[in-house]
Order: C-alpha cells, then sequence, then structure tokens
C-alpha cells in the first residue's frame, strides 16, 4: 500500500478575474521510502500541490489518504497526530526562521509545542541530536539565523522538520536558494536522512538536474496538472509528452559536448483562471490538433509500461513516428 | 587573447573595497580581463564573489560611499573610467579635494553620454527593473531619445521596430509592465539594453529568475542579436550550463578574485584550479546517474578577512602546506587560459626545469 | 545590495567558527549596538534623559517657585537673577519652565501609553482575526479618522470637563486611531512571512505563533511609532493648553505658558520665545530618538 494515495485532488482560488485552477484533478500514489519529483514552471501548482498536501491549505475536493486514512475531512484535533508524520521544507531559509529565535529554540519548538521533552535537559539533548544528525555543530546552538549562511539555515530547517520523526516530508524546492556548492551538501544530507529513517520525500523543484538525482518517480505538471509521470531514468530518456519534451530539452546542460536538439517553445504558460476543457498545453503545442483543441485528454498508463503514465492525445503516435 | 585585435574594454588590477560599520570588505580584488568586440564573456561565481561589483564598476554606478575604487583601470574603446586622482583624506583635504571633486563630476557626466549608448546593463529581475507606470514602448523609446537627437515620433516608431527585434508585435507597445509575463518583460529589458546598439551588455544574471523554457527563448534571443549586431556581452551567471549555452570564454571568479579564465574548452574540459573543478563536481549530473554528489567543503572565506594566502585553501581538497605559504598568481598554463592556483604554478615549474636539465 | 550585507553574515559566521563558545548576540543587542552608534538617536535621547532629570530634580534647579511673584520685576528681559526674564506677573520664567517638565513629560508619555494598550490590542486583533471582525474595527476607526484629532480632544475635554486625568483620557483617545493602524501594520507584515507559515505546518497553536512569533517581531515597528507618537501627544497638550482647554493658569505647562505670554509677545518676546523652545526641543529630540530607533532596530528601512 502507497503511503500517500492522492484522488482527484482539486485546489481552487476564488479570484477577482474568475475561478483559479491551482491544482486540478490530481491523482498520485508515493511509496513508501521513495521520492516523488515534482516539476514544473512557476505557478503550476506545484507548491499549492504541496501545501495542500499537508493541509497547509485545504482541498477544494477530491481524496488524501495518508497511510490508509483519510485526512481531508478530518477536524484540526484529529489531524494533529497525523501533522506530526507530515512535515515541510520550506524554499528559502532566509525567510523561513524567526530572525529572532536563536538555533536550539527554533528546532525546540516543534517539541515542546507536542511536549516531547519531559525536562529541560531531555529537550537540550534532543536539540543536540537533531542538530548531529543534520550537521550542524552544537556550538552554534545559541546563534542566531542571521548570523548563519544558507546552507547552516536550511540545515536548521530541516532539523525542525525531523524532529517530529516524521514519515512524510514535503520538500519545497529547498535548494534553489543555495549556491551550487552548498546546494550539493544538502541533496545528500536529505538522501542520507532518507536512507536512514526510510523517509518518503515529495521533492518540488523546477531544477531537472536536482529532480532527477534525487527522485525515484517524476511528476511534471502544467497549468495545475499531472501532465506526465514515471520513473526518473525513463521519464528522461522516454519523455512522452511534448511538453515534458521541452522541459527536458531546454535544460542549460553544464558541458560543451552535448550538442542536442532543442525545443523552443513558442509562448508562455497561459493563465490558470478558467481554463476552458481543453488540453492546456495545446495552444504552446506544436503537435496539437483540433482534437487537442476540442476535448481534455486523460491521464492514462502508456502501452506495455503501466508505470508510465501521459496525457496526451497523440503521445503514442508521435512517439511511433520518431 | 589574440594580441593583434584591439579589445573593447579592458580591465586592469581592479580592486574596490565597501567600508562598512563592521570593517572592509574586500569585494574585488586585483581583476584583469578584456572583452574583445563581439564577444561573450561569461563571468561565473557564488554569491558574495564579487561579480554584481565588477559590472557596476564598468558602469560607474558603485554606490559611493560605501563602494571605493582603490587602485586599476578600467578602458572602454581605449578610453579610461577610473578616476586618476587620489580620494583627498577626509573632509578637510582642500588641496585634493577641488581638482578630485572635479574629475568625479567629468567621469559622471561621460558615463552618463555612454550608458545606454556605449555599454548597457540588464539587471537580474525584470520584474523591477521596468517602471511600472509607464508604457513599456515608452520606456524603450526614452533611452533612445536621451542619446539621440531624434523626434519624438521617430524615437516611438524605433521603440516599435526594438520590440520586434525581441519577438514581442508592435501592438503591444501602449501597454504596462504588468501586462507582460515575465519572460515578456525580459525582452522589453532587452529591448531597452539593445535600443541604441551599444557595443557592450553587461547580463547579470539575466535568466535567473525565468523558468527554464522561458531561459531557452532568452538565451536563443540574446545569442541571435548578438550575432546580429556583433554587440559583446558580459554575462554574470552562477549556471555553468548559461555559460556553455552561449558564451565564448569564461572567467571564474572566487572570493573577489579571478582564479582562472579560458575558452569553453580550458574552463569545461582542461580545468586545473580545484575551485572550477570542484563546482563541476558538485552539480548534478544529467547524463549519467551519482550516488552522492561531491560538494565543496566548508564556506567562502570572510572578504573582511581575507587570508594572506590562496583564499579558497581552507576548503581545498589537494591543499598542501606549500598553498598557505602565499598568494598564488595568475598565470597563463597555455594561450588564453589562465590559473591561479600555487600548485599548478609549482607543476609547471617543475616540468619547465625537467625540461631544461635534458 | 546583497553584496554588502552578505560579507558581514559571512563575517559573523567565521567569528563563531573561531570561538566555539563566543556568545551570539541576539537581535536586539545587535541593535543596541547600531542605536548607541548613531549620534543623532543618541543626542535625542540625551536631551530626554536630561529633560527628566530636570523634572526630578525641578525645586532644587529652579531658584523660585513657579507661582512666586517679584511685582517689582515684571515683564523683563533675560537677566542674571532671571535668565529666561519674567512674566507679566514677574514670575520667573526659568523656574516655571522648569516645572512645565513635570507636566508635559510625563503626561505625554502616559497618553501614548494608554493610546497604544486600546489601539494596539484592536489593532492586534483587527489583523489577527481578520475577515469581519478587521472590517468593523477598520470602519470605526475611520470614522473617528474623519474627526480632526485636536476637535476630538476640545469635544471630550469639553465633556468632561477641565483637569489633568480629563487632559490625559482626551488626548489618550485622540490616538487610537493612529496606533491601531499602526500595530495592525505591523502584525500584518509580520504575519505574511514564511515562518510563520513554518510554524503552522509543524502544528503550533494560533496563540503561541501570536506570543513567540507575531508580537516579538512586531514590537519593533511598534514601538518605532509610540516614540513618534510622545512628541505628538506633547505638542497636543501645549495646543489645548494655549487654546485654554487644557491645564490653566497658574499651571506652569509649556503650552499655558505661551498662551498667557501670546498678549505680550510685542513688548516681551522672550514670554513666547522660551517656553516655545522648550516644547521645540522636546519634541525633535524625541523624534531623532524614534528615527535612530527605526534605523538601529531595522537598517533596511532607512
Amino acid at each position: 500500500m502507497a503511503l500517500i494515495e492522492i484522488k482527484n485532488l482539486k485546489k481552487y482560488y476564488t479570484t477577482p478575474r474568475g475561478l483559479l485552477h491551482a491544482v486540478d484533478d490530481v491523482t498520485l500514489d508515493i511509496e513508501k521510502g521513495k521520492t516523488l519529483g515534482v516539476v514544473g514552471e512557476s505557478g503550476c501548482g506545484k507548491s499549492t500541490l504541496g501545501k495542500t498536501l499537508i493541509r497547509m491549505e485545504d482541498s477544494t475536493s477530491g481524496s488524501i489518504k495518508f497511510n490508509g486514512k483519510e485526512i481531508t475531512g478530518m477536524s484540526q484535533r484529529e489531524f494533529k497526530p497525523v501533522r506530526t508524520q507530515m512535515q515541510m521544507i520550506f524554499q528559502d531559509p532566509y525567510a523561513s526562521l524567526d530572525p529572532r529565535m536563536s538555533v536550539s529554540q527554533l528546532i525546540a519548538e516543534p517539541i515542546q509545542t507536542y511536549h516531547l521533552a519531559k525536562d529541560k535537559k531531555e529537550l537540550d539533548d534532543m536539540v543536540g541530536a537533531l542538530m548531529d544528525e543534520v550537521g550542524l555543530a552544537r556550538r552554534l546552538v545559541n546563534s542566531y539565523p542571521h548570523e548563519l549562511d544558507g546552507g547552516r539555515r536550511q540545515r536548521i530547517g530541516i532539523a525542525r522538520a525531523l524532529s517530529l520523526n516524521p514519515e512524510f516530508i514535503v520538500c519545497d524546492e529547498p535548494v534553489s536558494a543555495l549556491d551550487v556548492s552548498i546546494q550539493a551538501q544538502i541533496l545528500n544530507l536529505l538522501m542520507d536522512l532518507q536512507a536512514e529513517k526510510n523517509l518518503t520525500y515529495m521533492f518540488i523543484t523546477h531544477d531537472m538536474s536536482v529532480v532527477k538525482h534525487i527522485s525515484d518517480d517524476i511528476c511534471v505538471m502544467y497549468l495545475g496538472q499531472v501532465v506526465e509521470k514515471a520513473n526518473y531514468q525513463e521519464l528522461f530518456i522516454n519523455p512522452m509528452h511534448p511538453y515534458a519534451q521541452a522541459l527536458l530539452s531546454a535544460i542549460p546542460v553544464p558541458s560543451i559536448h552535448s550538442k542536442k536538439e532543442r525545443i523552443i517553445l513558442k509562448g508562455e504558460i497561459t493563465s490558470p483562471i478558467d481554463p476552458k476543457p481543453c488540453c492546456r498545453f495545446a495552444a504552446r503545442c506544436p503537435y496539437a490538433t483540433d482534437q487537442c483543441r476540442e476535448t481534455e485528454p486523460e491521464l492514462k498508463p502508456v502501452t506495455g509500461n503501466p508505470s508510465h503514465f501521459v496525457k496526451c492525445h497523440r503521445a503514442e503516435e508521435l512517439a511511433a513516428a520518431q | 587573447m589574440s594580441t593583434e585585435k584591439k579589445n573593447l574594454l579592458e580591465v586592469r588590477n581592479l580592486t574596490v573595497h565597501y567600508e562598512t560599520d563592521e570593517g572592509i570588505v574586500e569585494a574585488v580584488n586585483n581583476v584583469s580581463f578584456d572583452i574583445a568586440p563581439g564577444e561573450i564573456l561569461g563571468v561565473v561565481g557564488e554569491t558574495g564573489a564579487g561579480k554584481t561589483t565588477i559590472a557596476l564598476s564598468i558602469m560607474g554606478l558603485l554606490p559611493k560611499p560605501p563602494a571605493h575604487v582603490i587602485s586599476g583601470s578600467i578602458k572602454l574603446d581605449g578610453e579610461e573610467f577610473l578616476p586618476s586622482l587620489p580620494e583627498p583624506e577626509g573632509p578637510f583635504d582642500f588641496a585634493k579635494k577641488g581638482p578630485w571633486k572635479a574629475e568625479q563630476k567629468k567621469l559622471e557626466l561621460r558615463f552618463r553620454e555612454i550608458r545606454g549608448k556605449k555599454v548597457s546593463m540588464m539587471f537580474q529581475d525584470p520584474m523591477t527593473a521596468l517602471n511600472p507606470v509607464l508604457y513599456v514602448g515608452d520606456q524603450i523609446a526614452e533611452v533612445i531619445k536621451i542619446h539621440e537627437n531624434i523626434s519624438a515620433a521617430e524615437a516611438e516608431k524605433r521603440a516599435g521596430d526594438m520590440l520586434e527585434v525581441v519577438g514581442i508585435p508592435r501592438e503591444r507597445y501602449k501597454e504596462y509592465p504588468h501586462q507582460f509575463s515575465g519572460g515578456m518583460k525580459q525582452r522589453v529589458v532587452i529591448a531597452i539594453a539593445l535600443a541604441c546598439h551599444p557595443d557592450l551588455i553587461i547580463a547579470d544574471e539575466p535568466t535567473t529568475a525565468l523558468d527554464v523554457t522561458i531561459q531557452a527563448q532568452v538565451l536563443q534571443l540574446l545569442r541571435n542579436l548578438q550575432k546580429e549586431y556583433g554587440t559583446a556581452i558580459m554575462l554574470i551567471t552562477h549556471d555553468f550550463g548559461v555559460v556553455a549555452e552561449i558564451c565564448d570564454r569564461c572567467m571564474v571568479i572566487y572570493a573577489g578574485e579571478k582564479v582562472e579564465s579560458g575558452n569553453l574548452e580550458h574552463i569545461f574540459d582542461k580545468n586545473m584550479h580545484p575551485y572550477t573543478r570542484g563546482m563541476f563536481e558538485s552539480l548534478p549530473n544529467l547524463e549519467e546517474d551519482t550516488d552522492r554528489l561531491k560538494p565543496i567543503k566548508g564556506l567562502m572565506p570572510n572578504p573582511m578577512d581575507l587570508p594572506s594566502y590562496c583564499s579558497f585553501a581552507e576548503r581545498c581538497d589537494v591543499c598542501e602546506e606549500i598553498c598557505k605559504s602565499r598568494n598564488p598568481e595568475l598565470i597563463e598554463v597555455e594561450p588564453g587560459h589562465e590559473v591561479a592556483c600555487i600548485l599548478v604554478t609549482e607543476k609547471l615549474a617543475a616540468q619547465n626545469n625537467a625540461k631544461e636539465v635534458k | 545590495m546583497s553584496k554588502i550585507t552578505t560579507p558581514a553574515m559571512v563575517k559573523l559566521s567565521k567569528k563563531i567558527e573561531k570561538n566555539a563558545n563566543v556568545t551570539s548576540n541576539t537581535p536586539g543587542r545587535e541593535a543596541l549596538k547600531r542605536l548607541r552608534k548613531n549620534k543623532t538617536a543618541m543626542a535625542g535621547l540625551i536631551i530626554i534623559l536630561i529633560m527628566f532629570i530636570v523634572a526630578i530634580l525641578a525645586p532644587v534647579i529652579a531658584p523660585y517657585t513657579y507661582t512666586e511673584q517679584d511685582y517689582t520685576a515684571t515683564m523683563q528681559g533675560p537677566s542674571a537673577a532671571h535668565i529666561f526674564g519674567t512674566d507679566n506677573l514677574g514670575r520667573d520664567l526659568f523656574s516655571r519652565c522648569v516645572y512645565g517638565t513635570r507636566y508635559s513629560l510625563p503626561i505625554g508619555i502616559i497618553c501614548t501609553v494608554i493610546g497604544l494598550l486600546c489601539g494596539g490590542a484592536l489593532g492586534l486583533c483587527a489583523a489577527y482575526f481578520g475577515g469581519k471582525v478587521d472590517m468593523v474595527i477598520m470602519r470605526i476607526i475611520d470614522v473617528i479618522q474623519a474627526i480632526p484629532s485636536i476637535l476630538l480632544c476640545i469635544a471630550l475635554v469639553a465633556i468632561l470637563g477641565n483637569g489633568m486625568w480629563q487632559l490625559i483620557v482626551a488626548i489618550a483617545a485622540g490616538s487610537i486611531e493612529g496606533m491601531t493602524k499602526n500595530v495592525r501594520a505591523a502584525v500584518f507584515m509580520v504575519r505574511s512571512n514564511e515562518y510563520v507559515n513554518s510554524s503552522k505546518s509543524i502544528g503550533v497553536s494560533d496563540a503561541n505563533i501570536m506570543v513567540r512569533h507575531l508580537l516579538p517581531n512586531a514590537v519593533g515597528m511598534i514601538v518605532i511609532n509610540a516614540v513618534g507618537a510622545v512628541s505628538g501627544a506633547i505638542l497636543s497638550i501645549s495646543s489645548l493648553s494655549y487654546i485654554g482647554v487644557g491645564l490653566v493658569a497658574p499651571t506652569p505647562e509649556w503650552g499655558a505658558i505661551l498662551s498667557e505670554g501670546k498678549t505680550y509677545m510685542s513688548v516681551a518676546p522672550h514670554m513666547v520665545l522660551f517656553p516655545g523652545l522648550m516644547i521645540a526641543i522636546t519634541v525633535v529630540a524625541f523624534n531623532l530618538f524614534g528615527n535612530g530607533l527605526r534605523d538601529a532596530l531595522d537598517p533596511r528601512l532607512k
């Protein structure tokens, strides 16, 4: 049984211009101990999906099952024990830590919230152990976030998320605000922690090379919908959806030898407000037909590969032609 | 670097410090480089390495105070743009103050003439680089009107042309920036930078705020325009992928110093400085699976308290005793490929000695 | 300029690396350090402190009592015996100005504190509960704001009668609308920070988020505004006394002294000059200190 089962999850926001479909009909499973990478461009709803999943935002409709239990309808009180199992790591380590709290206060906050420590000494021990775990030197215990660099701050964020021993962590662009050399340190830490504690991650990012490195499965989102989902190798070798193909080909590769064909998309992401019932990528798609502009394709498995899902009318036809 | 070609931009021994309450920040130390006409130079480095300070020095836009240009020379088309007179020492140094002020004023006026016309700058965030209460078209026309003695109608026509050049229909002239998406805004920014056909564009992280597919569009546009107009570009970025995409040459900056420079082959395939290597190794590889990344350990040194030896020594995997004895000098290991690493220098010297012995 | 701030950060983290047991500077302590370096703020603070000392030691400093009359020397200009001169009743102006500190300073501060407590509670409620509560509170505040605060004070004094406490109530009431708006804005700004979300994602209760995150981070901005409001309150006291609805003769309140002197302004300008100066110096001192405090607490706002 998958740890997380999402069915037809929708999150709409009412705006003055209409209904914004931030997350539209997303169905996903995340297996225990695995990492699901979620990629897409800004505004595609990937962050909203993560927040809705751990109920920082209430979903409009659909179901989220955690360990087989439905969590969407739970009251705050019922949800409280589940909350400790689902944590989040935030994008900006500069904004997501209260500047007036020291490192120890920041890491202690979740433990105190759930009264997990009997006394001050036990609390200090727990904070110390967490700092060791995420690779923060214990002498920094009384420092304040503004005295630390981005990498160390993000380690504090990770320690906070780990302090409640969660099973599942939503990582919302945890490395995109960091320099490359620091980014590698944090990615290694996240992978080590996963191996050690059998954690399950949902890793949200716009960086394709990062997502390939850390994920087991990857789903590509476009305008609130999952357009393709596959094993990471499968997706990189054999992308089926025209958008996924363009996305992959657009990555600037730090090498002067890979001369690959770039697919330069025309236009930009269209508005997610009151979208028409058709393929949402049709306006930018080089292969769009009348069918694409009139009916919405379904997310369905590719023939011969039941774990590879794609939401495109012409995917198989195009793949055969190539 | 071929010597027969006349360089468009020559920066020599540029040293810029910021004087803050906490101490003196050595932002740029002794950096020299050239840009030939029509060339794209990539400047790569991490946050705080001094990339933006170099760019602002060339534009004459350094905030003074706290910034002070300690030494160096910036020549654009052979014309010197750094003051030759020393700064007055304190507010009562009247002897130096008069001529210094006069020179500053003259330089500032000259800078105003060339900014936009000869050299223009593109900033990182297209969201804030445009004035939200002016039509995008008028923002382009404004630059043209300032630098070229033409009528308003003519300038408007030219601005419309520029919009089309960057792939925005002319009809959108009378729209406000908020009606444009991020990629479109960055196109407008490019149009403004290119409006007077400058010889040099300084692009400070022009695609960092954009999505991958939009980044690809903008990079392609920059490359096409560069080919068409022969504009030289100094592209500041932290992304080697972007460098590989459009640059001719590349310079790696670490803690305010140039540690390695050369053409793309030198930097990507034959890199010699441990920092450059470390940067490449810490990137997740798209082509093959790696279990663990190899991050560079530690942090960049404090620019207020740089060591008297190689500033990368503390983070370097191959650091030896000798690395902590002196500052490395920049040496040319092969034509056009410069490296500032003591170990490389030593190895080269040993090889030369061996040859002589033979 | 991120380039300037980053090195400072790097420096600090390096400093910590070097000395294992260095005690870290809390943000508050760092602000204090910045405040001490700010010359104009310190000048303001010193003037305020001097005013307080003068108020406490008034009987020692003043050569006469504030009611003592010398009919042989009325409306005299400054001299050795009366350094600020005398008024139309032969009272020593210097003594009266010195005693005046006992009225303006404490009343100004008490008014601000009362205004802050009432307005702060309203602002906090409005910002925290949002929605309808916010709507109702802010519309009421808008209505109050439509009445000029000096008119409001006059009206309140007219209802409550003359006297020190009535005056305090009137001025405090007049400052509530500004305070409510300031506190609401401050809390709103803090509330949108990601660390509030971060705590929510952990499951920290709303009350704890208010007490541990919102208030400590908003308090800086609130204090800054409050210090500025003190000078406003001092001005209001003087204005009300000047037009005769505040403290009345023979109370040596600066505004009241000024009011008495206005009749003789052409023959004895010192009678308005010195109390006017006292008001101006005090108000400027509070403003300087308030601005310095803002720079120290939030260097980005400069």
